[in-house]
């Protein structure tokens, strides 16, 4: 199964974001979506789940058309989904261990006990082992951060959609996060869509890259196709050099 | 050179737009919150708590502004009656309007401004931090977790802290009667006896329902649909405010003309 979005369009007023957005993401691997600040990355990751529903075009989950589902079949596809969010997200009127939680008391069947144990599972595999009981107030961001993805793998997600997981974060949490995403889609198969304008992390993390400008997929391919991209707008982004995309532009 | 009437047509175009918008948007929320109501499990567990928020925490501003209600009633009934009509009928303007009006009025826009706004900044807090987005994405219907407790809370505790504000506010005029107005206790209750009817009661827990209906759903409203950070944050709250006081007001005479 896949994530497919096919010709969506998107505008909020008179700003049109995504101008006939086309994609597939294949089961079990991880695409990067890059792109400059503001081009509705996160536009696109918000379809998938339906946060945001497409003016124009469709968008399809595990064979399912997301705009056609009902409230409760809705629900279903995303207790498959773990989202990872920006700035985490976290509801800050709750513990972390609360939070992370959260997910796991809409599975029918899991017992306190089984819940408690799956808390301590995700929040060691995020190294926040004795975090439970504080608040997100107390945490740093990176700690945050951290307790945002162990919200959003606590379910054992078929898919995960990392909304920049690592902007703002040190270089050794970074890794940290980088290395969690890999072992996602390593040990448990994970399918996953990441938003970055890290370079470094979409070239590591990454089997495929897509480029969005302008609205539209500019380019995809494998990390080495995008680094021998002669396409202006790839390199002018990659390599930091803006008059290459105003030239392309 | 003719005045243009572009810019004033406009203005109005654009404010029916936004009102037609605003109103599209409350409708659509009452259509989820109606669907929402069949998710008890998701609303259930957190009934309890926003009664409690809602409702106890908001019984000492009530009763501070029923209290003074009361005294200033039976001195400013005093003040009129002097002279003209008999000081019993102290007690009777005293439990009328209290009962009838003031009670439920004056309460109805304090917790306007503590629960409506309350309500609003949480809500629109959770908005702009990607909260709700939050909730959606781990299977919740945030409409069911997050509005009906509150709707409901509402709905149920305003006419219980209305009919506790109101026995508060004839109790204080009757102390006020007694000490002050220098009035037997007797004459007092003569004069909230003449012209009292269960009905005014009731009339006051119907209007109390509704008024907690009104704060509580205008809250979640602007709440829900805050945009823009701090300052969308400040602007829904004080949006929900003034919105909730209008609809307390219209609300008020319409009750009147239809119930009375």
């Amino acid at each position: 199964m896949s994530i497919q979005l096919k010709d969506v369009h998107k505008a909020f007023g008179a700003k049109q974001v995504l101008t006939g957005f086309t994609l597939e993401i294949h089961e079990g691997e991880t695409l990067s979506i890059i792109g400059g600040s503001g081009t509705g990355k996160s536009v696109t990751l918000k379809h998938i789940v339906r946060l945001l529903r497409p003016d124009r075009g469709e968008v399809w989950v595990d064979g399912q058309d997301v705009g056609a589902l009902t409230d409760e079949a809705l629900y279903e596809l995303r207790r498959d989904v773990g989202y990872v969010f920006q700035f985490a997200a976290l509801f800050d009127s709750m513990t972390i261990a609360d939070n992370v939680a959260m997910g796991l008391r809409r599975i029918r069947g899991m017992s306190g006990g089984e819940i408690r144990d799956r808390v301590e599972e995700c929040l060691h595999l995020v190294d926040l082992d004795g975090y439970g009981m504080r608040y997100p107030a107390e945490l740093s961001g990176g700690q945050r951060k951290r307790a945002g993805f162990a919200r959003a793998i606590a379910t054992r997600p078929k898919y995960l959609l990392y909304d920049e997981p690592t902007t703002g974060l040190d270089p050794v949490t970074t890794a940290v996060i980088g290395n969690l995403m890999m072992r996602m889609r390593q040990e448990l198969g994970v399918t996953g869509v990441v938003i970055t304008h890290d370079m470094n992390s979409a070239f590591t993390i990454s089997d495929r890259i897509a480029m969005l400008y302008e609205g539209q997929v500019r380019f995809q391919g494998t990390p080495e196709e995008v680094k021998a991209s002669h396409d202006p707008v790839v390199r002018g982004f990659i390599e930091g050099r803006p008059e290459l995309m105003e030239v392309a532009g | 050179m003719g005045v243009s009437m572009a810019g004033p047509v406009q203005a109005v175009g654009r404010t029916a737009v936004s009102v037609g918008a605003a109103v599209g948007r409350a409708a659509l929320m009452g259509a989820g919150a109606v669907r929402a109501l069949k998710r008890v499990g998701m609303w259930a567990p957190h009934l309890l708590g926003q009664m409690a928020r809602i409702g106890v925490d908001s019984v000492p501003i009530a009763l501070f502004i029923a209290t003074f209600t009361g005294v200033v009633l039976a001195l400013q009934a005093s003040y009129t009656f002097t002279g003209a009509i008999p000081l019993y009928f102290v007690g009777a303007l005293v439990g009328k309007t209290m009962v009838l009006e003031l009670g439920p009025v004056l309460t109805g826009l304090a917790l306007s401004g503590r629960v409506g706004a309350n309500i609003a900044a949480e809500l629109g807090t959770m908005r702009v931090t990607e909260q709700v987005d939050a909730l959606e994405t781990l299977a919740y219907d945030p409409v069911a977790y997050l509005v009906i407790p509150r709707v409901l809370a509402g709905t149920l505790m305003f006419p219980a802290v209305v009919v506790l504000a109101n026995a508060v506010g004839v109790g204080a005029g009757w102390l006020t009667s007694m000490y002050l107005l220098d009035m037997s206790s007797h004459e007092f209750v003569k004069g909230l006896r003449l012209f009292f009817e269960t009905w005014d009661v009731w009339f006051a827990v119907i209007k109390a329902a509704t008024f907690g209906l009104t704060v509580t759903a205008v809250g979640c409203f602007f709440g829900f649909n805050t945009t823009g950070g701090a300052e969308g944050v400040g602007r829904s709250t004080t949006q929900a405010v003034v919105a909730s006081s209008m609809i307390i007001l219209v609300l008020d005479a319409f009750w009147a003309a239809v119930l009375l």
